[in-house]
């Protein structure tokens, strides 16, 4: 009975000194969710102006080079039914009644675009165990690097909206996601979808930028005449790239009848893809997240833990010293059996 | 460690082809075949593996549950060498070996389960690391374990080959190959765990807690033993030897007082996290929580009095309900509970289910094959 007690004592002892070392040191540690970067780039997504044409999945595939997905029986068009590792940008459509009204949420009918959001904390980046998905720290692109991925699926289990996908039929197969055709930047060309948009529903920009645009149409009164940009907003500066002149695309029309949100400004501490919709974007698809990335979490904790690596090293301290007392080498062990 | 009398460990002896490595081999050979299919034509071509569930069993019962059933040596080996029970010294090498298969074996499957295996060397090349990554702390840690645990296993096969000097060697710096041994299990045992914090939201309040490494640390441990008691008992009978009472009656006591810290872990979280409400509802989630704590709190029913644990049929039985929580705790947080919210659905495929018996099977003829002709069990006294 009494080494039991030991023992309990031992462990419990044991488990305490552990615990309150995570503990004081998780307190000066915990780690704050990540800020969109200054230059950041980004989309911002109007549904209230999208007509739903689709050009942007078509320039997306194109800008890829990802082959067409068919889900008719005919298999005449590309018809994605969600993003999967061939389609990174598709629009889905809300259907609600009679489908009278656009952007009415009761007999009505709306657009969502879904592509990578590139979170300002993104899990994909945190969840990578070899550094294949990056977040470039000045324009904020979540990039993938299929040379370095080891095809473990983490980012795709790990993202809250489910962006990063992978390909299952392939023996080669690669993740694939959206990375803001930054393979084009270097010819001056940005985003397909956003260069394609023909009512300027899907703009790029960087993402102060495209915040500001979003709060501006916001405080307009619906029914109300504006101005709307097409393709580019702004300068959107990035490093060594300079953007192909274009001609001013700007027209007038019709301020909508918006949802007083800007999806993406705080969820999960903020996207560098902004949405702004008619209907409430959990009904559209877009999920309630809280404002803060469970990056932060899982990195608070792996870092309380083995943040250079104090902790394993003073536990393998005390255990080497435990276990030396208790074992002994060979020459004894025989002299004594 | 106090001055005791055990059994060296000797071979059991006897044939290697029996009905029971056949039947394994043949369970190989299928795994074998399916595998060649997945290699030339992608993971979607055998497993039902989408992108809502990007995780199947190969990962979640291969990986997780695999490497759990596998801490028998870390558990036993932490009992003896760390809390001073020498007394235990006799299940210290059977527990080793069937945690070497296990994790040795855990590692191949990860291979398996990779979309682009041939870049696995990224895992350890400094400029593709990522500190932040729990899986790199995973995959880093279970790598060093198997190196440390063939280490600590190898003077078996110092013994066998008649390698006294390097036998000899070997055991001077063993303590530290067994601080090792304790630590490394300790680290990622509970960061498998970790790996579903950063889905947030994605997995279910009853699974996702700040505290799930403890959670994955404490069922870690209490399986080892659970297996433990599992695995002497199937010993004992396969090969008709006497059963370690002496040991496995404390040994299961020891069991039960960590089940009861779980317990009252699992139980402080939910209710400091307010999410034990959610126990309460007619979801398949609250159903599978109350299997998965049915498991830890009936096996009290079973060895929870000092009779029951001496019977060698309840300790068995024992030792399986509380794998099988421990199973459950991983099924339900990576599958169950996981929900990306886009409708998808995942169940096993056959040929998904036939690689994970595929797997089991050659830990089946590993340990049949060593315990057979190397010193592993402890030497049966001649029975009359």
């Amino acid at each position: 009975m009494k080494s039991r007690r030991e023992f309990l004592k031992r462990a419990v002892t044991g488990a305490a000194i552990v615990g309150a070392g995570a503990t004081a040191s998780g307190a000066v540690l915990a780690r704050e969710t990540h800020k969109v970067p200054p230059g950041g780039l980004g989309l911002l997504y109007d549904a209230t102006l999208c007509v739903g044409c689709k050009a942007c999945v078509a320039a997306c595939k194109e800008a890829n080079g990802n082959p067409p997905e068919f889900n008719t029986v005919d298999q005449l068009w590309d018809t994605p039914l969600d993003t999967s590792g061939y389609s990174f940008n598709i629009i889905k459509m809300y259907r609600n009644g009679t489908m009278e009204t656009k952007d009415a949420e009761k007999n009505g009918y709306a657009f969502m675009k879904t592509s990578c959001l590139h979170c300002a904390d993104p899990s994909c980046v945190s969840a990578c165990p070899v550094s294949a998905m990056i977040k470039n720290p000045v324009t904020g692109i979540v990039t993938y690097n299929p040379d370095k991925c080891i095809g473990c699926r983490y980012c795709v289990a790990a993202c809250p909206f489910g962006i990063p996908k992978y390909q299952y039929d392939d023996p080669l197969g690669r993740i694939g996601k959206c990375e803001l055709c930054v393979h084009r930047h270097k010819d001056g060309h940005y985003s397909a979808c956003a260069e394609v948009c023909p009512t300027g529903a899907t703009l790029f920009g960087k993402t102060s930028d495209l915040l500001a645009e979003a709060r501006r149409r916001l405080a307009l009164k619906p029914g109300e005449i504006t101005t709307y940009p097409r393709g580019r907003l702004g300068d959107a500066a990035a490093p060594n790239v300079n953007w192909r002149v274009e001609p001013d695309q700007t027209y007038e029309g019709a301020v909508g009848n918006y949802q007083q949100h800007i999806y993406g400004e705080t969820e999960y501490g903020g996207t560098q893809v902004l949405k702004l919709s008619g209907v409430p974007f959990e009904k559209v698809g877009m999920p309630k997240l809280p404002p803060y990335s469970s990056a932060a979490m899982s990195e608070t904790i792996q870092h309380t833990l083995y943040g250079g690596l104090i902790m394993p090293v003073a536990v393998l301290g005390a255990l080497a010293w435990i276990a030396k007392r208790n074992v002994k080498p060979e020459a004894e062990e025989e002299n004594e059996s | 460690m106090r001055i005791l009398h055990h059994a060296k460990p000797a071979p059991v002896g006897g044939p290697l082809l029996n009905a029971v490595t056949l039947t394994a081999g043949i369970l190989v050979a299928i795994m074998a075949a399916i595998l060649v299919v997945r290699f030339f034509y992608g993971l979607g071509s055998v497993t039902n593996l989408n992108d809502g569930y990007p995780w199947g069993i190969w990962i979640v019962v291969d990986v997780m549950i695999g490497s759990a059933f596998a801490c028998g040596g870390f558990s036993v080996a932490m009992l003896v060498y760390i809390f001073n029970k020498g007394e235990y010294h006799p299940l210290v090498r059977p527990a080793l070996l069937a945690s070497l298969f296990g994790y040795t074996l855990a590692g191949a499957a990860v291979i398996v389960d990779l979309g682009r295996w041939w870049n696995v060397w990224n895992m350890y090349w400094p400029w593709s690391a990522n500190p932040n990554s729990v899986m790199f702390e995973v995959a880093i840690c279970i790598t060093l374990y198997i190196l440390v645990m063939w280490i600590e296993f190898a003077p078996t096969f110092f013994e066998k080959l008649g390698m006294n000097a390097a036998k000899r060697r070997l055991s001077k710096i063993m303590f530290i190959i067994i601080a090792l041994g304790t630590l490394l299990p300790m680290m990622h045992q509970s960061s498998l765990g970790t790996l579903w914090v950063v889905l947030g939201s994605q997995v279910h309040p009853l699974w996702q807690t700040p505290v799930v490494p403890l959670l994955f640390l404490l069922t870690a441990i209490i399986i080892g033993y659970a297996v433990v008691l599992f695995e002497s008992c199937v010993a004992s009978a396969a090969y008709r030897r006497s059963i370690e009472m002496h040991l496995l009656t404390p040994l299961a006591k020891v069991m039960l007082g960590l089940v009861a810290v779980y317990i009252a872990v699992r139980f402080a979280d939910l209710i400091w996290r307010g999410a034990l409400g959610l126990a309460f509802g007619m979801t398949l989630e609250a159903v599978m929580f109350w299997f998965e704590m049915a498991c830890f709190i009936g096996v009290f029913l079973v060895i929870g009095s000092e009779v029951q644990r001496r019977n060698p049929a309840r300790l068995f039985v024992g030792g399986i309900i509380i794998m099988l929580g421990g199973a459950l705790l991983r099924i339900n947080g990576f599958l169950i509970g996981y929900d990306t919210g886009g409708g998808y659905q995942y169940f096993p495929s056959l040929t998904e289910v036939l690689v994970t018996v595929g797997m089991f099977a050659i830990e089946v003829i590993g340990y049949i094959v060593i315990t057979r002709r190397f010193p592993v069990l402890p030497r049966e006294e001649a029975h009359a």
